[in-house]
């Protein structure tokens, strides 16, 4: 069970490399389904004992997180008609390599800090930070909007995995209000990615720099 | 009872999206609002009444920020009706509905018990007023929808990683953890110290975003800025005080678990730090409502501090968070007023302000003195007591620290403010035909009874809710 546990967290930090080395914002958007699609198999994994509620979550989180908000941002994308990011603030070589010396990072202070005996054998804490950085690094580097939502996605992510280790003490309906939450949020960004293409007639979010001191 | 205060507004928020008519539809918000306020006194009255359940129940300072966020809403609902009439060529059925959606959220985060579900409920209130701060559809009020949107999404993630840490450290010691408030606070002492601290950082940046205290205080000016008066006075009296009372719910379980001092110096330290940056940008501010934006950092920063300086201070903090909430309101619906009249917002366009609106321009005047602080006003009374609390507990440096900064804002906001009050309208700002009210003056006018009313004497049932809370709120080593 920790093993099968493992390689997808392992599945899930290759995606955050990859998101960060790629520039087809298509690509970005299937690559975070796909995450979204593994995340949402794990609660069956970190469950101690089967019962209903991990069923449950697992299955609206793969509705939400690998279809619907996929299904959003990509239309969102196809209203704009951008294909790439262009000039990010940090080139995409160089923030992979960032991505890496993050879960390097993120390995080592897990191993620092106090887990509870049946965690400290997974990847959870490592991945769950390093996911959290992976979506700050996008958010703050890259510049279309629409993938500065796919780095709050990524960022949430990071937190679902974090959430794992308390799949017993978190009631199912916190759990799905979390992912409604994150699904209207993706709503919201989406509508108003939609008017900023219509008012600036770009995607640029360095345009939107009228309003400072 | 408390189930009642979250389904009404969403009912009527149900009804608001199928009513077709755009002039009768603000006509909801009003009876809403007091149908909100009754439910409230009686759930302050019996408190036992409130259907107490492990995940929903009222705890004492819960009900101070219940009664805030109840009596503002009121009065704004009663502005919206005037608001929404004078923009008549927008379609008001998303600002009705987002109003609705918004007093139900915070009452959930008011009501809940449990950290998840108070987490759920603040992003509620994040979603909700996103669509309020659009409502001019500009470019610039898009701009600013956005970087609320996102500064606000990111901030309160990480308070959602920092509820999980905090749960966790329970988990980590093997403590039953329910992530129930009674119960962590029962388990306080067990909990596992380092993800704790790490866990109150966390809380304290992913709330304090939404408090807006410095230095994630970003989103705040131009939000405040863009959008509708009457949705700046929500924002800055009802969503930061919910962020704050979740700050306040999270330090207390942190203090019994003996975290006290170091809580307690990272809130004085943050508190100071936003009235540094209030003051930075308030002198020489040129947008008045951007320096309402401001304002509202300096005042989130003063909350922050009380609670850090503990002891007296505690009083005295709740009981500004009550008149810091309501001249707000003073504030933001009279600067929209203005706004509206002059067709601008920076002091280059709008003087004179009390000329053309004597009644919205003296209010505005008049809030100004409140909120720095001028006897005999509700904040003078709160801000003289945290100031007490600080030396009768031998901060004096910080009491020093803090007087100085409020005699800074007081010059810096008053240029500014004095400036859009006296003269004469300036002949190249010819403005627009509106002029004073009664829906969109007399809610003012209530707002202001208010604030001198507590600046002259505390009710005894509101000094008995202030007392509750502190009570509960102290830990006993």
């Amino acid at each position: 069970m920790i093993t099968t546990l493992n390689a997808l967290l392992v599945v899930v930090l290759l995606i955050n490399l990859f998101v960060l080395g790629s520039s087809r914002i298509s690509a970005l958007i299937q690559a975070v389904a796909v995450q979204g699609v593994v995340l949402g198999v794990m609660p069956l994994l970190a469950h101690g004992r089967s019962s209903l509620m991990p069923g449950l979550l697992a299955i609206a989180t793969v509705l939400v997180k690998g279809s619907l908000i996929p299904k959003m941002l990509g239309k969102a994308l196809r209203d704009a008609h951008i294909k790439r990011e262009i000039e990010p603030i940090i080139g995409f070589m160089p923030s992979t390599l960032l991505g890496a010396l993050g879960t390097a990072a993120a390995i080592g202070l897990a191993a620092k800090l106090p887990l509870a005996a049946d965690h400290a054998q997974t990847l959870i804490v490592p991945a769950a930070l390093s996911t959290v950085f992976t979506g700050f690094l996008l958010l703050t580097t890259r510049i279309k909007a629409i993938t500065q939502a796919i780095g709050y996605l990524v960022l949430e992510n990071g937190i679902f995995i974090f959430g794992l280790l308390l799949i017993e003490a978190v009631p199912l309906f916190v759990e799905l209000g979390v992912l409604l939450d994150v699904f209207v949020g993706v709503f919201v960004i989406s509508i108003i990615i939609h008017h900023i293409h219509r008012e600036f007639d770009s995607l640029d979010t360095r345009r939107l720099s009228a309003l400072k001191e | 009872m408390s189930v009642a205060l979250i389904i009404l507004p969403l009912l009527a928020a149900a009804l608001a999206a199928v009513v077709r008519s755009g002039r009768i539809r603000p006509w909801l918000l009003p009876p809403v609002g007091a149908a909100h306020l009754v439910l409230t006194m009686l759930a302050l009255l019996h408190p036992d009444s409130v259907g107490v359940t492990r995940w929903l129940a009222l705890d004492p300072p819960g009900r101070i920020v219940l009664l805030i966020v109840s009596v503002l809403f009121f009065i704004c609902s009663v502005y919206s009706v005037g608001y929404l009439r004078y923009r008549g060529e927008l379609s008001n059925r998303i600002f009705c509905v987002a109003l609705l959606v918004f007093l139900a959220a915070t009452t959930l985060v008011i009501c809940s018990r449990h950290l998840g579900l108070m987490w759920v409920a603040m992003e509620a209130t994040t979603l909700a007023t996103a669509p309020l701060i659009y409502f001019n559809r500009t470019p610039r009020s898009i701009e600013a929808t956005w970087k609320y949107l996102l500064v606000g999404s990111v901030g309160i993630a990480l308070a959602l990683l920092g509820s999980f840490f905090l749960a966790y450290a329970a988990v980590q010691k093997g403590v039953d953890s329910s992530l129930l408030f009674d119960d962590l606070l029962r388990n306080a002492p067990l909990l596992s110290k380092p993800w704790l601290h790490v866990a109150f950082i966390l809380l304290l940046v992913g709330y304090g975003t939404k408090m807006g205290i410095a230095p994630m205080h970003t989103w705040k000016p131009d939000a405040y800025g863009e959008a509708p008066g009457v949705v700046g006075a929500l924002l800055a009296g009802g969503v930061t005080n919910c962020a704050f009372l979740a700050l306040v719910r999270v330090d207390h379980i942190c203090r019994a678990a003996g975290e006290g001092n170091y809580t307690g110096r990272l809130l004085v330290f943050m508190g100071i730090l936003s009235m540094v940056v209030a003051a930075i940008f308030m002198v020489g501010q040129r947008d008045f409502k951007r320096m309402l934006a401001y304002s509202s950092v300096e005042h989130m920063g003063i909350l922050v501090l009380a609670i850090g300086i503990g002891g007296g201070a505690v009083f005295g903090g709740l009981l500004h968070m009550v008149n810091n909430g309501l001249t707000k309101g003073v504030l933001f619906l009279s600067a929209g007023n203005i706004h509206r009249a002059f067709n601008g917002k920076t002091i280059d366009s709008v003087q004179g302000a009390m000329r053309r609106l004597p009644l919205s321009g003296t209010l505005f005047l008049l809030g100004f003195l409140a909120i720095t602080g001028s006897p005999p006003f509700g904040p003078f009374i709160s801000e003289f007591s945290i100031l007490n609390g600080a030396f009768g507990r031998g901060r004096y440096w910080v009491g020093a620290i803090f007087l100085s900064l409020l005699l800074i804002i007081f010059i810096g906001m008053g240029r500014t403010v004095l400036t859009v009050c006296q003269g004469k309208p300036s002949a190249a700002a010819r403005g627009t035909e509106y002029r004073d009210g009664l829906l969109t003056g007399l809610p003012i006018v209530a707002s202001f009874a208010a604030v001198l009313l507590l600046g002259i004497y505390v009710p005894a049932p509101l000094d008995r809710l202030l007392r509750e809370a502190v009570r509960f709120l102290e830990v006993r080593p």
